[in-house]
């Protein structure tokens, strides 16, 4: 963000700097704490381990409430960050959304009035949600479960990607059970100021996740920043308990590649699969360190030919990217990597973060996947 | 000038000289104000910074504690942007018992001092982070002040009415004619002649006066003190018991400052203060009881003062000390015209200091003007601070120079150089043409430049070019460098250990280019 934007204080200034500033007088808070992309890359660069990135989001938590966006963005804030109820509520009606919010007169007055900007597409809608359809999936032939936690993408817009996750899962020989109970992670509402929301979510999803843990299911995911957020951002930022689950709660390709690397479980793939593809590490799957999972799993699919990008953030930083006001800042961030994907011209660009898809998809044409679905796809079923 | 003759020479630039060349100066008296080093060099910048209620001296000296908390309420008005109103909580731990706080809050009510009984809950809940154990604790209106502000403004106001400032240049002697001193000889040669000669040298009074054939009984007792990080606590904490070592935490700016230790040294040490390690773990066992989480705190560095306390029977064993004010009128005490001496006091009571002093002068001079200085301003406090349309990296300078950042230029130098305590190019500038510096440590106690988490580890080299540029001279920007770290090192040395001892180890390769 400092290289494209200086406004941007910069992570050491915006964080331990001006932690110790804040401490004296919250006077001293500064709003352009705002561009923090919480992407925590200052965390993985910080030898000393110093939390900058956890700094900066407490601080807005704490600070930066009465500079709460007033008027029709605040609107669009809370939209933003209300994944669950929009999502629950554009399903029913998905192919009349989908259509709309593409059409250029609503994008015009999105854009104008409610600062979303024109160039940006929102994920479509699915007309059928992933637990309706996965609770019509007869999972009782199995005597050993995983849990998924799908997360409001897949479950309100792409549920093709939790299929995929329940394919592979049962051909492994595992069956699926969904948590008892599954909130939005809340990574859009602690970025958009709802902090309070945010926590009373995660505590709903962490009572949930102990149950699973209790009956001795791993909690898996196939998104890198639910992930993230329910391990790191829930105790570090929200001040929610999690040491007795935290372990337990990972992505899938995690999961996966110690299984099948062990011996565990077998896949039988397809002799017929060739695909070409380039891996992007999502910003919190690097803070995690866990691209390598990701990576490897890959690997281990006969026909897929990988090439790993440098690691770039893509600019998009969830929903930040979609505000108006921040557009231009997105697309300077992630110019390196367009350019990268672009040079290397793939078939897909393979991914385990839902907002770098969208980015990645709208400013290079690329397709992008998950690595579950590429994995899906060369599997015999 | 050797040919002018003032009305009054005071010797010695901390805060009880730069308090009277204040007051002499309001007062119309042409005034010279000689220091050897920098303003604000000896004791006045080497304590806690902590503007005394007088809680603390209620229970054993109620007229210290009555000057206390008058000085205390006349700061908060006239050095508004030095003093940070912070308050202050009396805890008490369960060893302390309670029979002490129920004398403490008596004592106190008696010298003026508001003292309110809080429920450790409450107490625990505006500090949470003071020791949990706590089995009472009570309110008073101490406060944080910057010394290093606190004299700056002084010495500028007086210079502002006409007051002359000698920096650098020492004392040598006191010059007499027919048993009346008459001047002083100083450093540089010069003789300079004055109607009054007033020392206000702290600790180094009684060598000089000693060489006019005056006898001063001067005990320096040595106080330590350790600078953490940051801010664990936004009040001022003290112990309630009978005063201590290391029971006062103090926060100053970003930072808190854990103190005091009280030991009786040798004058020939007090050119060369430091902490030593004996002192420094005495402090941290202490501090922890006070606030737990100093275990855990980064420790900056460790640095010592000395008190100048004044022993009133010199014949005596030292044990009949005063912490209060002294003004000696060596006329009438020693047969000596010429020459009054004031010591002793602190911090907080130094505009009365100055006042009794001046008063002094006045009469020996047959002037009638009367005292000010608890009425007017000082700068920095005068009035309001102008508006900016983009603050946020001047915030930080706002808060230190109040008013007087009407003075910088933050249009050329708004850059922030020392990321740590958020200081601008402009105060450099500002510091430059105000206080004279000579170097990288002069520009420390005008600034706060070096004085944060890194100690000058990221910002200096920055630093030296820019001062070397506003001084004229860019080659002597690695002399700067090089004396800097020379003088962190000492207050680093203490302390060397955990995350300090990494800080100087990365400072080191950073300045070795080793990365």
């Amino acid at each position: 963000m400092m290289e494209v934007n200086p406004d941007y204080p910069g992570p050491k200034k915006a964080g331990p700097d001006g932690e110790r500033y804040r401490l004296k007088d919250p006077a001293f808070f500064d709003y352009a704490l705002k561009y923090c992309l919480n992407c925590k890359r200052c965390e993985v660069a910080c030898p000393s381990d110093v939390h900058i990135g956890d700094m900066i989001q407490s601080a807005r938590i704490k600070y930066g409430s009465q500079a709460k966006v007033k008027g029709l963005r605040g609107v669009r804030d809370w939209a933003l960050a209300s994944t669950d109820l929009v999502g629950s509520l554009a399903s029913p009606v998905a192919p009349v959304v989908n259509e709309v919010l593409q059409l250029k007169p609503v994008k015009s007055v999105m854009h104008g009035m409610l600062g979303v900007d024109k160039h940006r597409t929102f994920p479509e809608y699915a007309s059928k949600k992933f637990v309706s359809w996965f609770l019509k999936q007869d999972q009782s032939a199995f005597d050993k479960f995983v849990t998924y936690f799908h997360g409001c993408y897949v479950n309100y817009n792409y549920p093709k990607q939790g299929q995929d996750f329940v394919k592979i899962m049962n051909a492994a020989g595992y069956g699926v059970h969904l948590l008892e109970k599954e909130k939005c992670c809340g990574v859009a509402l602690m970025s958009n100021g709802f902090a309070a929301k945010a926590r009373k979510q995660g505590a709903l999803n962490l009572n949930s996740i102990r149950k699973a843990v209790a009956a001795g299911e791993p909690v898996l995911t196939t998104s890198s920043t639910c992930t993230f957020t329910m391990r790191d951002e829930y105790p570090d930022v929200l001040g929610l308990e999690n040491a007795d689950v935290r372990d337990n709660i990972m992505l899938a390709t995690k999961w996966l590649y110690e299984k099948l690397s062990s011996g565990e479980i077998k896949l039988k793939f397809r002799k017929d699969f060739k695909m070409k593809v380039v891996y992007h590490t999502a910003c919190h799957m690097q803070k995690m360190g866990w691209q390598l999972y990701s990576i490897e799993l890959l690997r281990m699919i006969p026909g897929v030919t990988l090439t790993v990008l440098d690691q770039n953030c893509c600019g998009i930083a969830g929903t930040f990217g979609f505000k108006k006001e921040n557009y231009g800042y997105t697309q300077k961030i992630g110019s390196k990597l367009f350019e990268d994907i672009c040079t290397s011209n793939p078939e897909y660009v393979s991914t385990d973060c839902e907002t770098c898809k969208w980015q990645i998809e709208m400013s290079t044409g690329v397709p992008v996947l998950n690595p579950i679905e590429i994995l899906a796809a060369a599997i015999e079923a | 000038m050797s040919a002018k003759e003032y009305d009054v020479i005071i010797v010695g630039g901390g805060v009880t000289g730069a308090a009277t060349v204040r007051d002499c100066a309001l007062r119309g008296l042409s005034t010279l104000l000689i220091e050897r080093g920098d303003i604000c060099d000896g004791a006045s910048g080497r304590n806690h910074g902590l503007l005394h209620s007088g809680a603390r001296y209620a229970v054993t000296d109620r007229e210290g504690a009555e000057e206390c908390i008058r000085e205390n309420r006349i700061l908060r008005r006239i050095a508004s942007n030095c003093v940070e109103q912070t308050e202050g909580l009396f805890i008490s731990l369960p060893e302390d018992g309670l029979d002490y706080q129920a004398n403490f809050i008596k004592k106190c009510r008696e010298a003026g001092i508001s003292a309110e009984a809080i429920d450790p809950k409450e107490a625990l809940r505006m500090e949470p982070a003071i020791n949990p154990n706590i089995i009472g604790a009570v309110k008073v209106p101490d406060a944080s002040v910057d010394p290093f502000r606190l004299v700056d403004a002084h010495i500028l106001d007086a210079q502002r009415h006409g007051a002359d400032i000698l920096k650098f240049t020492a004392v040598t002697e006191l010059v007499k004619e027919g048993g009346r001193v008459v001047g002083v000889k100083t450093s540089k040669g010069d003789i300079i002649r004055a109607r009054e000669v007033v020392l206000a040298a702290g600790i180094w009074t009684a060598g000089l006066a000693q060489a006019a054939g005056v006898k001063i009984g001067m005990m320096p007792s040595k106080g330590a003190l350790i600078i953490y990080g940051h801010r664990v606590a936004k009040m001022v904490i003290n112990r309630c018991r009978k005063p201590a070592n290391a029971d006062i935490l103090v926060p100053g700016d970003v930072v808190s400052v854990l103190g005091t230790t009280s030991d009786k040294v040798p004058v020939e040490t007090c050119d060369d203060m430091h902490a030593t390690p004996e002192e420094v773990n005495l402090l941290m066992r202490e501090g922890e009881q006070l606030v737990p989480c100093l275990a855990q705190t980064r420790i900056i560095r460790a640095y010592a003062g000395v008190r100048p306390l004044v022993v009133a029977d010199p014949a005596g064993d030292g044990r009949n000390v005063s912490r209060g004010i002294v003004l000696l009128d060596h006329e009438t005490r020693d047969g000596i015209p010429g020459l009054i001496t004031i010591t002793g006091g602190k911090l907080t009571t130094a505009r009365l200091m100055a006042e009794m002093a001046t008063d002094l002068i006045c009469e020996k001079l047959g002037s009638s003007a009367r005292c000010e200085t608890a009425n007017k301003p000082l700068p920095g406090s005068e009035g309001r601070v102008p508006r900016f349309k983009d603050p946020f990296n001047m915030r930080a300078a706002i808060g230190r120079h109040g008013t007087e950042v009407s003075r910088m230029d933050f249009v050329k130098g708004g850059e922030i150089l020392c990321e740590c305590e958020h200081v601008t190019r402009a105060e450099i500038a500002y510091a430059v043409k105000q206080f004279g510096v000579r170097n990288i440590s002069d520009l420390r106690r005008h600034t706060r430049i070096g004085m944060g988490t890194c100690q000058g580890s990221y910002c200096i080299q920055k630093v030296a070019e820019a001062l070397a540029e506003e001084l004229g001279d860019s080659s002597r920007a690695g002399e700067f460098v090089r004396e800097y770290l020379q003088e962190r090192w000492k207050g680093m040395t203490p302390v060397l250990w955990g995350d300090t001892l990494r800080e100087a180890e990365y400072m080191h390769k950073v300045y070795k280019n080793e990365i």
